[in-house]
């Protein structure tokens, strides 16, 4: 399908759609929001996978620093209550954004980006708190699958706070299109994932951690 | 058939709503409080508060999933519930299985290698 490059806010849409499909959703909103659907299933399998070492590998202290011994409680609920509220500002945004309010959308952008920047600096002051007390990655198999499952998260977390920056410049300059306000959906659909996934690390890792 | 779905559609067509979201948090949160004061009060013995909070755990997904996912609210063919059901199932695998197997090697080693975990016979 042959677009000039500069009409780029217009929705992809199918001129002549395939009637004969069972599917009838063929514009790119009902597309990407479905392939972004598929990657956070793949991503989920991932964070399985590290939570799967995690389980194996969480009583292998070799002499170290056990779990009940580095978290803290008021810590992780901390980092809960803040991630949760992220991912309610987040849905807020959407919601403003349906409702065409782009102020308002990049206003709750504004405070899901702070939300997620507290929760990523308390996590990191945590893992500084941890090497200084000689509980590195490197110290036992425990603290190297611990750390690599929660900071999977983080850098997650990471991206999804350089995902708002962009998302916001192109609301600013842009406004809320098609093209837009789909990149805002499937970004919230990110951000609630990594809370579904915060909600296991807190259940199986701080508080399984400190019984 | 009209298959132009713009972006005015898509608004018009919204699942979610303002109570949804608060629904959602609120819910999550009075999970999210339990579970942290059960352990932090030391509620119950340990399989009991491992099972709760699991449980909780579990619970808090699913609110989450359908309150700030709308899983569940797709019209046909709902392709989003089927993926997530494929997703599940691998998942329950791998993890199931993997645990089961790792568990099994650490009681077919001898007592003194496996001293100081706590595992359960």
């Amino acid at each position: 399908m042959n677009r000039p490059l500069t009409v780029h806010y217009q929705d992809t849409l199918e001129k002549h759609p395939d009637l004969s499909v069972p599917d009838p959703h063929q514009d790119s909103y009902a597309k990407n929001s479905m392939g972004f659907w598929m990657y956070l299933m793949t991503d989920a399998l991932l964070f399985l996978t590290l939570f799967t070492s995690y389980a194996v590998y969480k009583v292998e202290t070799f002499g170290g620093p056990t779990s009940q011994e580095l978290f803290s409680l008021t810590t992780a609920f901390t980092e809960t209550v803040v991630l949760l509220l992220s991912s309610l500002t987040c849905g807020l945004a959407v919601l403003a954004a349906v409702k065409d309010k782009r102020a308002s959308s990049l206003f709750w952008l504004g405070v899901t980006f702070v939300l997620g920047a507290m929760f990523l600096t308390i996590e990191v002051k945590e893992f500084v708190e941890f090497f200084e007390k000689g509980a590195g990655w490197n110290r036992s198999a425990f603290l190297s699958a611990f750390f690599a499952l929660v900071s999977t998260h983080g850098l997650h977390i990471t991206a999804g706070l350089f995902w708002i920056l962009v998302l916001s410049l192109q609301l600013i300059y842009q406004g809320i299109t098609s093209d837009t306000f789909r990149r805002l959906v499937i970004f919230s659909m990110f951000w609630h994932f990594l809370d579904l996934v915060w909600i296991f690390i807190f259940t199986f890792v701080y508080l399984m951690g400190v019984i | 058939m009209n298959h132009e779905t713009n972006l005015k559609k898509i608004q018009q067509e919204w699942h979610g709503s303002l109570e949804h979201y608060l629904i959602g948090f609120i819910v999550s949160l009075i999970l999210t409080l339990s579970s942290f004061f059960f352990v932090g009060a030391r509620l119950f013995t340990e399989d009991t508060l491992i099972y709760t909070i699991v449980g909780l755990a579990i619970f808090q997904a699913i609110i989450q999933l359908i309150f700030f996912f709308h899983l569940g609210r797709e019209t046909k063919p709902q392709w989003s519930r089927f993926s997530f059901y494929v997703m599940v199932t691998v998942l329950l695998t791998i993890l199931i299985g993997s645990i089961w197997i790792m568990n099994d090697l650490n009681e077919r080693m001898m007592s003194f290698m496996t001293e100081g975990h706590h595992h359960h016979d």
